[in-house]
């Protein structure tokens, strides 16, 4: 049995709206274990960023248990939580969010920046090796602004890998992509579980979830299925039968 | 996060906006160079006042008769015939703080020498007299104590008389003058002066011996001034105040009657002018801090604006694990660089400009080194004040709104 990367109980999260309080997520409990490939699919309004936020330390539950690799979230600080982002989550945003006017290196750089113990030469070396992974060695020094959306989120996801994270969380990283990308970044995403790295990804799109080995469904912040995948597809299979374009 | 790091991206964040960093620092420019250059001229022009109000002797006393308030008229000082010899001998005698003493008696006239005629003054002294005014001698020599005491009809003239009244004449000495028709022998010539703060021509004067003066040309027994020259420039109130205890003495003044002469130091007037010049040069320094001030608040704003654009860049940063604290510094240090490239650009400024109003307006300057070290603190201050509450404001948010923040 693999150990338990998230696990989370009875978790909570109000919103306070005025005199209004949304209930976005209204009990959930879950664990998610290393090497698990999982999606959160849902309709709109149904909770699943507000959950990935929570699971990314971006948020904090109203009420609830949430352990990350072992450690208990809440009553954490500020800095404490940061310090979580920066060792154990790598973030993926579905616009990307990298900087502009800033090389893919520099962008991938940043979260070891955060980190003291990394020195430059170390920070440089791991951030290529990101870069290569994600496809992107030739396009080090290009900046956002130069790269396409697909591109641009491979560096965003090189980012996310930079720091070995426990976890990688995105949330709809191919909702900006079309069809053919989308499943290039779904092949990237499959070929890093496939080494090791434990995902959960938020996506509308049901092929997208086929692509990994458990879903689980939201509905008005509650789960209401959460099965694994028998029939899991190879992103890559699957972009070879799509018809050429001229 | 590293210091060098964020050095680093705040640096580039500044290069990435280069006409609005500039314009910013535009206000801490100007103010440091006008706080440079202001306290430049300031500086400047008290030392020139000073050294002018030095070069007519800033040891020197000088002792007049005061008002008079005996019989219920008040006259004034002028007007008076209080200062005798006595009083020179009693101060010459007694007083340990002077180390030089002449009285002084003059009057004005006609001075002739053939068919040249200057009209000018005759200042009767004694040979000490060159010593209180530092005033050294061209060619010839002084007279004598023993001229003095024989009142010998000789003189040292300075020379813009020697110019009026020997235009054709090398060397005057030894050459006869008559000054309102009393023959004096020309014996020593003084050196140039020119003119005092008040554009008095110093070289406009006859020497001669003061009984000389006192018998031959004035009729009088009394003095007009006794000059003096305190040991040192320090010890100047000292000797103000031990010559009018000599004098209150030799006026038989009772305790509640009020001084008849007046003592006067250069110290004093130096003093006073200094006040006016530094009371000027406080009120530009204060013009140039509010101009500082106001590219503070240029920072202030910048920072503000800065900090709204990039509140996506510090949800990001805070999402990959900046901590409030590395936000804070990135954004402070930002603000820190922009004022301080602003002070170095402004200091670079201000001293050119001064030496530009050295050189074309022939203003006397003095570039005061704590000027520059002060400028720099003060932005250095400037920075991290106004840039502290807008990258409070940055540190304070939170990552998820920060990220949605469009
Ligand atoms: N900061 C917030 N303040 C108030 N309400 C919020 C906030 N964030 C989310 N909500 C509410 O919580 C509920 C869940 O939102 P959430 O963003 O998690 O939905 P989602 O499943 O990600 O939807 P989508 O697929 O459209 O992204 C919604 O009703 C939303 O209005
Ligand atoms: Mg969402």
């Amino acid at each position: 049995m693999s150990k338990d990367i998230i696990k989370i109980q009875d978790l909570k999260r109000d919103f306070k709206m005025g005199s209004e309080v949304v209930h976005a997520l209204k009990g959930v409990s879950c664990t998610i274990q290393e090497g698990e490939f999982v999606t959160i699919m849902g309709s709109s309004g149904s909770g699943k960023s507000t959950l990935l936020n929570i699971l990314g330390c971006l948020d904090q539950p109203t009420s609830g248990i949430y352990e990350i690799d072992g450690v208990r979230v809440k009553g954490l600080s500020r800095n404490e939580l940061a310090k979580i982002r920066n060792e154990k989550i790598g973030f993926i945003f579905q616009s990307y969010n990298l900087l502009a006017r800033t090389t893919a290196l520099e962008n991938v750089e940043l979260p070891l920046l955060y980190n003291s113990k990394i020195s430059t030469q170390e920070r440089r070396k791991r951030s290529k090796e990101a870069l290569e992974k994600v496809g992107l060695a030739d396009r080090l020094d290009h900046t956002p602004a130069q790269l396409s959306g697909g591109q641009q989120q491979r560096v965003a996801i090189a980012r996310s890998l930079v720091n070995n994270p426990v976890m990688i969380l995105a949330d709809e990283a191919t909702g900006n992509l079309d069809t053919k990308t989308s499943y290039e970044i779904m092949s990237l995403f499959q070929e890093l579980n496939r080494q090791g790295i434990t995902i959960t990804f938020v996506t509308h799109e049901p092929d997208i979830a086929t692509f990994s080995s458990r879903t689980i469904i939201l509905k008005d912040g509650n789960i209401i299925k959460d099965d694994k995948n028998k029939n899991v597809q190879w992103a890559a299979a699957e972009l070879s039968k799509l018809p050429i374009e001229d | 996060m590293r210091i060098l790091n964020l050095l680093k991206i705040a640096f580039k964040a500044i290069v990435l906006n280069k006409m609005r960093s500039l314009l910013t620092m535009l206000g801490i420019i100007i103010g440091v160079a006008s706080v440079i250059a202001m306290l430049a001229i300031g500086e400047g022009s008290k030392e020139s006042i000073r050294d002018e109000i030095s070069s007519m002797g800033s040891n020197m006393i000088t002792i007049r008769p005061g008002d008079d308030m005996r019989g219920g008229v008040r006259q004034a000082g002028s007007a008076m015939e209080t200062l005798t010899l006595e009083d020179f001998q009693a101060i010459k005698e007694h007083a340990t703080f002077i180390s030089y003493v002449s009285p002084v008696v003059n009057g004005s006239g006609q001075i002739i020498n053939g068919s040249n005629n200057w009209p000018s003054s005759i200042y009767g002294v004694n040979p000490e007299y060159l010593n209180i005014k530092i005033v050294g001698l061209q060619s010839g020599s002084m007279f004598t104590d023993a001229e003095v005491k024989t009142a010998a009809k000789v003189a040292v003239i300075g020379q813009t008389v020697v110019e009026n009244v020997f235009p054709d004449i090398d060397n005057p000495v030894g050459q006869m003058i008559r000054f309102n028709n009393i023959p004096f022998k020309v014996i020593g010539v003084l050196e140039e002066k020119g003119e005092n703060t008040f554009g008095q021509d110093q070289d406009d004067v006859v020497l001669a011996p003061y009984t000389t003066v006192q018998k031959r040309i004035l009729a009088i027994d009394h003095l007009n001034q006794i000059m003096a020259s305190a040991v040192s420039e320090e010890d100047a109130p000292k000797a103000v105040t031990e010559v009018s205890e000599i004098l209150r003495a030799q006026h038989n003044l009772l305790a509640d009657q009020q001084d008849d002469f007046n003592v006067r130091s250069m110290e004093e007037l130096i003093s006073t002018f200094s006040s006016t010049s530094e009371m000027l040069t406080i009120l530009l320094v204060a013009v140039a801090g509010i101009s500082l001030f106001i590219g503070g608040i240029g920072i202030m704003n910048i920072m503000y604006v800065s900090v709204k654009e990039r509140t996506k860049e510090i949800g990001l940063r805070m999402a990959v694990g900046g901590k409030g604290s590395d936000i804070l510094m990135q954004f402070l240090i930002e603000a820190i660089l922009i004022s301080i490239t602003g002070g170095i650009i402004g200091v670079a400024l201000g001293i050119g400009s001064t030496i530009f109003i050295e050189k074309f307006l022939q203003w006397p300057t003095s570039i005061a080194v704590y000027s520059i070290i002060v400028s720099f603190a003060v932005c250095a201050i400037t920075g991290i004040f106004f840039g502290w509450y807008p990258a409070r404001k940055a540190a304070a948010l939170d990552p998820i709104t920060a990220l949605r923040y469009e």
